[in-house]
This record gives structure tokens, sequence and C-alpha cells, in this order.
């Protein structure tokens, strides 16, 4: 069976971003950019089911500006086989691609490619969104298991573990499906020099996003992006007693 | 205007119970101005029907009862709104692990864009969301006809009881073909859930071990009548399970306290907690920036504060 695993560009998770000063925005001229982490997550599930004889192969695909190609190279450095790469105009204020949109985006190509499997991450850390691959397993009528933690495949079937509210819960999911990653999933592998190396000839296709027949007129108007009220450092405490004297006082206890 | 749709509310519930994160959701959906109504999804729902309906402000309460909506799959439920959709202004549910799965299966359907996490609404088509793990926040305009919504719960005070909604039991059914309830594994606690306690007690790496959590943690999290929560590390080291985790991508809370206990205070932590009414951190580095955020910061070792702190409370509370 194909895998085929979304990835997205997003800014570091180790980088603290900031509000540009007239609203229009989060400053990303000369940040530093990584795989959104859920989707190396997914990358790596994948991987591991290739591994494991599951799988035949594992395509890496993903939407937006120039440099997005040099995600996709990351998922074919951890061992992804091949790419696709759906170039998109410059993201700004006003077209930003949408979840909605990027589903549709994704299910021209599943349909393209024939994929048993659709991993996606869970979330994006940018915009925090959690919808894709719900989306993406509606349009294409799938049925879908989010936030997974552990993955077995069985016969025509996937047995996912989720992470819900209240503990951990167990889907048998027929295939072809739609699996959205959590945290607990597996832990990522790093890619290696040679890997790298290979992985500059690995091909990636690029594809058009008007060719696939989707609009991609955003659907939210952004109006504004500003900071978060912020909180101030209070004081310092010297002992528990004196701790549970303010607390008493806050009305807290 | 007599013609506005109404909003229809998913309820978050385990059947026999009505979980309070959807009494919060209630005030965002009242918010847009039109009568709302909440609909029930279950397998022997009544009660949680009925919790519904004494909800202050809703209109009618919709029950959906049967086995295709047991354990509130995500494929039945959604194909449920979608059906449910065309009457309605506005689909909303507060965002929990269900309403995360089904509502954005709803949008797809219906060619909506979702607007996640509400944290304000500014006007019926107008809203508040955080990115970037609430360090920027953004105010979107949804142009769709029908808006999809789900709730950050903590933003919202919960709405009120006292009132006697009607109730309209619902015969759509279309049971999940493709999607199959194996099994669950829902640990029963007689503490307050994390996402509707007053207090919060949190433990992070530092403890070392689930052993060490159970014994430091719980304890100061019972003299207090606190939920117990944990950093991503402590979860993934497993001292504590995973519905534990608090920040970015596990539970949003906002409690009058809470108690951070050798946690660094990462920004995905931070994301989870930094709207508390009164934070406390106990870490014994003095340059952790949780101590950015905390009210009441104590520098020293947990292991040494921590019970100490627990005889002060039990003093304070005899
Ligand atoms: C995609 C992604 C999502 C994430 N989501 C989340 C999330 O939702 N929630 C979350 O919490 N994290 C999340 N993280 C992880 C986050 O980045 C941090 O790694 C994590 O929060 C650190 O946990 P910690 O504070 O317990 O551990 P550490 O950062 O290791 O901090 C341990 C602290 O304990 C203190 N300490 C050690 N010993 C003692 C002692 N004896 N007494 C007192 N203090 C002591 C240390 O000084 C230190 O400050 C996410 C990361 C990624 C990449």
């Amino acid at each position: 069976m194909k895998i085929l695993v979304p990835v997205k560009r997003v800014v570091d998770y180790n980088v603290k971003i900031r509000v540009k000063a007239d609203g229009s925005g989060v400053e990303l001229a000369n940040i530093k950019m990584s795989m959104n982490p859920f989707d190396e997550i997914a990358v790596e599930e994948a991987l591991r089911l290739r591994e494991a004889g599951t799988a035949s192969e594992v395509i890496a695909v993903s939407i937006g500006p120039a440099k997005t190609d040099e995600t996709i190279r990351t998922a074919l450095a951890m061992g992804a086989d091949r790419g696709i790469w759906v170039k998109t105009e410059e993201a700004g204020q006003g077209n930003t691609v949408e979840p909605l949109t990027v589903a549709k985006l994704l299910k021209a190509i599943v349909e393209a490619e024939g994929p048993s499997l659709v991993i996606l991450g869970k979330q994006a850390i940018d915009d925090d969104s959690n919808q894709t691959g719900q989306m993406l397993a509606a349009l294409l009528g799938w049925p879908q298991a989010t936030f997974a933690s552990k993955v077995v495949v069985g016969d025509g079937t996937l047995d996912v573990t989720r992470e819900i509210d209240g503990g951990l819960q167990t889907l048998r999911l027929d295939l072809p499906a739609v699996l959205t990653t959590d945290l607990r999933l597996n832990e990522p592998r790093y890619a290696s020099l040679p890997n790298i190396m290979k992985a500059k000839k690995k091909p990636i296709e690029q594809k058009n996003a008007a060719e696939l027949g989707v609009d991609l007129a955003p659907r939210l108007e952004i109006l504004s992006t500003t900071e978060p009220s912020g909180r101030t450092a209070g004081i310092k405490v010297a002992s528990a007693a004196e701790l549970v004297g303010h607390l008493k006082q806050a009305g807290v206890l | 205007m007599a013609d506005i749709l109404p909003t229809l509310l998913f309820a978050e519930h385990d059947d026999a119970s009505l979980n309070p994160v959807t009494a919060r959701a209630l005030t965002a959906a009242l918010a847009l101005g039109a009568p709302v109504h909440v609909l029930v999804a279950g397998e022997n729902a009544q009660a949680a029907a009925q919790a519904a309906a004494r909800l202050d402000g809703v209109a009618e309460v919709l029950l959906a009862d049967g086995p295709a909506f047991a354990h509130r799959l995500a494929e039945p439920v959604a194909a449920l709104g979608v059906a449910l959709a065309p009457a309605y202004g506005a689909l909303i549910a507060p965002s929990t692990a269900v309403g995360k799965s089904v509502m954005p299966r709803i949008a797809a359907l219906i060619d909506v864009m979702q607007v996640s996490d509400v944290i304000a609404v500014v006007a019926p088509d107008t809203f508040d969301r955080p990115i970037y793990a609430g360090n920027a926040i953004q105010r979107v305009r949804a142009t769709d006809a029908t808006r999809v919504l789900t709730i950050r719960t903590a933003a919202f005070a919960a709405a009120g009881e006292g009132n006697a909604a009607p109730l309209r039991t619902l015969d759509l059914a279309e049971p999940s073909a493709h999607s199959h309830f194996v099994g669950e594994d829902i640990a029963a606690s007689a503490r307050p859930e994390l996402t509707a306690a007053r207090i919060i007690v949190s433990g992070g790496r530092a403890l070392g071990s689930a052993e060490k959590f159970h014994e430091i943690v719980e304890p100061l999290a019972d003299a207090l009548g606190a939920a117990v929560g944990a950093s991503r590390a402590a979860v993934d080291a497993g001292y504590a399970p995973n519905d534990w985790q608090v920040g970015q991508t596990g539970k949003v809370v906002a409690p009058d306290l809470y108690v951070a206990l050798g946690i660094s205070g990462a920004i995905q932590h931070l994301a989870g907690m930094k709207d508390s009414k009164v934070i406390v951190a106990i870490n014994k580095d003095e340059d952790a920036p949780i101590f950015q955020v905390a009210d009441y910061g104590l520098v020293g070792d947990l292991f040494e504060i921590v019970p100490e702190l627990k005889a002060e409370i039990a003093k304070a509370k005899a």
C-alpha cells in the first residue's frame, strides 16, 4: 500500500514569534523554519510501516510558496521515497491557504496517487487549527482517527489508539483511511548525512495549485493580528508559609 | 430579527452527565445573538439531554439517541450535523477531543471554513482566536453563510442553570460504516476534571519518576481539592497519563490557581495555562521562564518545599 504524508513548513517550535507592530501579521522574515513537529511524527510512522513491509511507498506532499521544497526534502532525507510540491503564491495577508483549501488540494492528490492511508499531523503549530486531516477524510468519504498514539495494521483494517480527553480510545478503521498523529505515537528519526545526500537525488514533482481545479480564495478575512495581553512576573517568596499567606489573601485557597 | 437562523451547539457529555464545558461553550453560542439549540448525540443519553435542558438560555434540546451515536464517533455525528446544518446559521462545539474530531468533518462537507478555538465573539461573524501557541491573537471575519466554530471553553464563563427547555427527539441515525469502536481506557478519578477545576497542581520532568509524581504532586493536589496536570515532558516520560498534559497541544486551562512544580515554562506549556488567575511556580532554577508568568515564585527543591507547603495548607484550612 502507498502512504501519503502531507508535511507543512512552519516557524520552528523553538522560535518565539513577534507580532508586527502594524497588526498585519507575524514577523516571518529571516526566521528559522522547520517541518511541523507533528508531521515529522507522521513521516516516521509511515516509514516504520514501510520498514515493517506493510507499506510499499511513502510519498511526502507539501503545499506552499518558494522554499516549501526544503521541507519536502527533509521528509525525503528521513526516508520518504518521493515528493510532490503544490506551489502557491507567497503567503501573506489575503492569500493564506486555509485548511479547507489544503484539504481540497490533498483530495486531488489522493485521487491521482491512490494511497490507502494518509497520515497527517494533528495540528500545525503556526495556525493551531487542527482541521486538515478531518476535512480531508470528510471530502474523501473515508474514516478517520485523530490524535493517534498507536497504530496496528490488520487485514484491510487499522487499529488506532487515540489520545482523548479522559484517556485512550481504540478504533478499528477500514482502509482507506486518514490518521492524524499525536505526540506519543513515536519519536521521529534524524536524517543521517548519507540520507541527506541521497535525498537530493529523489524526485519532487511540482504541481500548480490552480491546475488542480481548486479555488484558493480564503473564506476567513484576517482583520488583525495582535499581541496577547501580557502577564508580568510577580514576586518571589521565601517559604511555603509565606506563599500560603499570599494565597489566602488572594482568596484562591 | 425573526428570520435569523438559530445556532446549534454540540453538547459534550458521556451520556450519563453533561460535561461542564458545554455550559461555557453555550455562553459563546448565546453571544452570536440567535436562539441556541443544544444537540445531544449518544446512546442512552437521556440524562445528559435533561441536564442540557436546564442550562439558561437554551431554546430547545435535540436528542439523537441510539447505537449509531455510541461513543460519539466522528463519522456518524458529523453526518448528523450535516443533515441538521441547513436549518442553522452556526454550528458550535467546545474544543474537546470530540468537538475537534467532528466539526472540521462537518465544515468540509458543507464547504465552510471553520474557525477553531474561538476565545472571543466580537460580532456574530467576527472572532478572536489564538495562533502560534497563543503568542498572537488573530481577529477573523467568517465570510461563509454558515459559521462552524470550536470554542476554547477556558475563555468563557459557564451559563447558569434553572431552565426547562423543551426536548425534541430526532430519529436520524446513520451508523458509522467504516469506523468501529474497539475499546476505551478511561481512568475513573475522584478529582475534579482538568478543564473544570478551580485549582490545578501540575508536575514536570523534575519529578523524575511516576512514583515520585504520585508521592509528591498528587497529595498536594488532594490537599487543595485540585485537579492534576503535567507538562509534556512528564507525560512523555510516563510519569503521568497523556490526558493530564497541559499546553498548546494538550489541555488549555484557566483555573483560579495553577501551581507548577518543576516545570520550566516552555512556550508550549505556557500556552495552556497562562490565563490562570493566580500562578504559583516552584523551581530550583531562579531563571526558569515559568517565573516570568508566575504571581508567586518559590526558588528551591520541590522535594523539600512541597511537603512543607502541604503542611502549611492543612494548617491554613484547619
Ligand atoms: C510540537 C510540540 C508540542 C508541545 N506541546 C506541549 C504541551 O502541550 N505541553 C507542554 O507542557 N509541553 C509541550 N511541548 C514540550 C515543551 O517544549 C517542553 O519540552 C516541555 O514543556 C518541558 O517540560 P518540563 O518543563 O517538565 O521539563 P524541563 O523543561 O526539563 O523543565 C524541568 C524544570 O524542573 C526544574 N527542576 C529540576 N529539578 C528540580 C527540583 N528538584 N525542584 C524544583 N525544580 C526542579 C528545572 O529547573 C527545570 O526548570 C511541546 C513541544 C513540541 C515540539
